[in-house]
């Protein structure tokens, strides 16, 4: 599955980011690198975009940017 | 001459702060990802040395300004050592900038920030190993409380004196060997004579920055090419990526050898979060906020102060005062007329805001630097992004219904420059105050039963923003880079009153020099040309300069419904401050005080318009190029001339456009009048318009395409 489809509350551990260039430069500078794990802390009022913590710290990502992110469940197993 | 040296770091990792303790200097602290803009540097204290600031940046790529500016600095101004700010509480994210840091051959010291925050949580840290793993020295400091910055300031000299570096990190064994091999290649081939590993990678990572300026031969670039395809082969990833990666590994291996982390509880910060961005409590804590803001700053506490400034200060102690000295002293009238009417009536008009620039900035510092900010943005986003802006846009745009002048100065909280600019551009749209007795006094005179005419001027500033919004993005200046909304939402913390003190100082400081100046230059020559006439004698402004230049220009308003030479005239005296509107309405037709007394100008100028052209002049004063004082704001905020008339001819043309519509429009439905021509025009541009808003155009560019950043 992608980051965007993650349901608030879960955790997710990063198998692959999907863009290139600049989007995917700054989401791995920002963090989000392969085998990292993630929390989706909340979704804002609007529905978008989600704030995720990643190494410790807050992040907000638009879901759109998210989608380009597929994750897995931390216990290993894709989905 | 001493050394230099430069200080990086995260942004909000307390980068600022640290400067201004190092230096003693008046700087600006904010806690929004990337507010440190430009260099700035000082003399670190009882010292020749240098210290410059960097902006606040996540990595060294070639995508962002603040990154590009932050190691064109690093690479070609050759500091002597970099302070890395490291925030402990953070310290994985801020590392991975230290891994880039240390490659480019410079001593780094790492300044260790925010310990005591780090230590309440619980997690301890191994100071002498972060040492020994990353190769650095490593000093603890608390930039909020001042305290081991002098042991920092001996550590960065001594390291400088020392000079050299090498650092310590190494990648895992394919990667380095590539390096390794692309780093020699370039030696060998006399493209580089130091710094081999940092340009290998940026070689590798195929920076365009960097290739432009290596210039490197086609068959030097061939063979690097294919031994970073094969790595990118072997290891399944651009090489780009894989070395973001193996950065990001060295430094969990670190964190995980010096750091031992407490379980998890929920801070502070966590705590305030769970409330401020609740799903349902968001937005009404987020109105109640702005409208907090709004009240204070606008509508009671800030507008008795600019009330009492104008009215009591400027208008009746300078302006009494200086007249009874001028006179006793037997000043020619006329020179008591240009200081009161001209200069102190439109320079005191102006100062007038200062009261109120000074409460919104105080309330906007306080806002950004606790973190609020951020999750403004966080909250707004997906409302605003539907018509181009961000969530940024949004605090402007409020504060824009009170005076535009400090709306456009807070769209600085902004980082991406497109957005910026588009802020900028549009929020002299929102109706301000100094237009809403333009509005009353036309609704007054042509609608005196349809209460809706006045505040319809609301809807339709807010219509124009976002029909401007959607239209904008469609050409080729803003279509181009969407910046990826990929944002840190920084903790929650209390700020000092000393930052937002300088905070507002420099505000308020730049608006009284800078909006000054013009202010008092443009008064000068208004009341000149409203005054005099083209012999140069004193007339009545009916026979002045001024008023032959409105009959001239009239003409032009002929197709909105005003082309009368009065009008025209109201119109561009509205440039120096949007109250003369009505102001000169009043001087025209001999009716003093026209702001409060608007019902004896409203029967004379109900002769001028009919009210669909009434309503017209409204809609044209509402979007057209805005104040003097707006306009030396934007010359500011959007760093020059260029984007300043780009900003004043978008605002007028679309004003032009709308009022065209409306008169055309509206006269031909309710009076049956106007040209066939004319009502076709108006059609076949409206249906333009309508067709720029839902058209899938974008300015021939795709609109996902991210690239490097242009310098």
């Amino acid at each position: 599955m992608t980051l965007n489809e993650v349901p608030v509350g879960k955790s997710v551990q990063v198998e692959k980011i999907n863009c290139q260039g600049a989007l995917k430069r700054r989401i791995m500078d920002m963090g989000i690198t392969k085998g990292v794990k993630i929390y989706v802390r909340k979704i804002a009022p609007f529905g978008d975009p989600m704030e995720l913590t990643v190494r410790g710290y807050e992040l907000s990502i638009r879901k759109a940017d998210a989608a380009n992110i597929l994750v897995a469940d931390v216990a290993g197993s894709s989905c | 001459m001493g050394y230099s040296i430069a200080l990086a770091g995260n942004p909000n990792c307390g980068k600022t702060t640290l400067f201004n303790s190092l230096t003693g200097s008046k700087q600006y602290v904010g806690n929004w990802p990337g507010v440190t803009v430009e260099k700035k540097s000082g003399d670190i204290k009882g010292t020749d040395d240098e210290l410059v600031d960097l902006p606040g940046i996540y990595s060294l790529s070639p995508y962002s300004l603040d990154e590009v500016v932050a190691r064109d600095y690093l690479l070609n101004g050759h500091p002597d050592t970099i302070i890395d700010i490291v925030d402990a509480t953070n310290i994985e994210r801020n590392l991975y900038l230290t891994t880039q840091l240390t490659e480019l051959g410079i001593p780094v010291v790492i300044a260790l920030n925010m310990m005591d925050l780090f230590e309440k949580s619980g997690d301890k840290l191994d100071i002498k190993k972060l040492e020994v793993l990353t190769g650095c020295p490593v000093v603890p400091v608390s930039a909020l409380k001042n305290s081991n910055v002098d042991a920092l300031i001996r550590v960065a000299l001594d390291a400088a004196k020392t000079g050299g570096f090498k650092p310590l990190f190494h990648y895992s064994g394919l990667l380095q060997k590539t390096i390794d091999k692309v780093g020699a290649l370039l030696l060998r081939d006399g493209i580089i004579t130091e710094n081999a590993s940092w340009f290998a990678i940026k070689v590798m990572e195929r920076d365009g920055r960097v290739l432009k300026k290596l210039d490197i031969p086609n068959e030097t670039m061939g063979h690097i090419e294919s031994i970073t395809q094969d790595l990118e082969r072997r290891l399944d990833d651009d090489s780009e990526s894989i070395i973001t990666d193996a950065r990001y590994q060295f430094v969990t291996d670190i964190v995980d050898k010096a750091v031992i982390k407490a379980p998890d509880s929920m801070t502070m910060s966590d705590k305030i979060d769970r409330i401020v961005t609740n799903r349902w409590l968001a937005l009404p804590i987020f109105a109640l906020i702005m409208w907090g803001v709004y009240y204070v700053a606008v509508s009671t506490v800030g507008s008795y102060a600019t009330t009492w400034i104008t009215d009591v200060f400027f208008g009746q102690i300078v302006s009494g005062n200086l007249t009874a000295w001028m006179e006793a002293h037997g000043t020619a009238e006329w020179l008591i007329s240009l200081v009161n009417d001209g200069i102190i009536g439109g320079v005191g008009s102006v100062l007038g805001f200062v009261p109120q620039i000074m409460i919104l900035f105080c309330f906007i510092s306080f806002l950004e630097d606790c973190g609020y900010m951020a999750r403004v943005a966080f909250i707004m986003d997906r409302l605003f992004r539907r018509f181009g802006l961000s969530g940024k846009s949004f605090i402007p745009m409020l504060i824009g219904t009170g005076c535009s002048v400090p709306a456009i100065m807070s769209s600085r909280t902004i980082e991406d420059i497109e957005d910026r600019r588009m802020t900028i551009m549009l929020t002299p749209f929102i109706p301000c105050s100094a237009k809403l007795p333009i509005f009353a006094m036309i609704a007054g005179a042509f609608f005196p039963t349809q209460t809706w005419v006045a505040p319809s001027m609301y809807f339709v500033g807010i219509g124009m923003v976002i029909l401007s919004g959607i239209i904008l993005k469609k050409f080729p200046f803003f279509a181009g880079v969407p910046a990826p909304f990929v944002m840190e939402l920084p903790k929650y913390h209390m700020p000092s009153f000393r930052s937002i003190a300088l905070h507002v100082w420099d505000r308020s400081k730049a608006f009284i020099i800078k909006a000054g100046t013009v202010i008092f230059i443009g008064c000068t020559i208004i009341w000149f040309l409203e005054n005099l006439n083209w012999q140069m004698a004193f007339v009545e402004p009916a026979e002045s300069i001024l008023a032959s230049i409105g009959g001239f220009i009239a003409p032009l308003f002929l197709p909105l419904g005003f082309g009368n030479w009065q009008s025209t005239v109201a119109v561009l005296s509205g440039i120096l401050a949007k109250e003369n509107v009505v102001a000169t309405f009043g001087i025209l037709y001999g009716v003093a005080d026209a702001t409060e007394n608007t019902g004896a100008v409203a029967s004379q100028i109900s002769q001028l318009f009919t009210p669909v052209g009434a309503y017209a002049f409204m809609v044209f004063n509402l979007l057209a190029s805005p104040c003097v004082a707006s306009i030396a704001t934007m010359y500011r905020e959007l760093g020059g001339w260029k984007w300043t008339l780009r900003a004043i001819g978008f605002q007028t043309g679309m004003a032009y456009l709308m009022a065209f519509l409306v008169n055309q429009i509206g006269s031909a439905l309710f009076y049956d009048q106007g040209t066939v021509t004319a009502v076709v025009i108006a059609v076949v541009l409206a249906a333009l318009l309508l067709w720029l808003l839902i058209s899938d155009y974008h300015g021939g560019k795709t609109n996902l395409t991210y690239k490097e950043t242009d310098l």
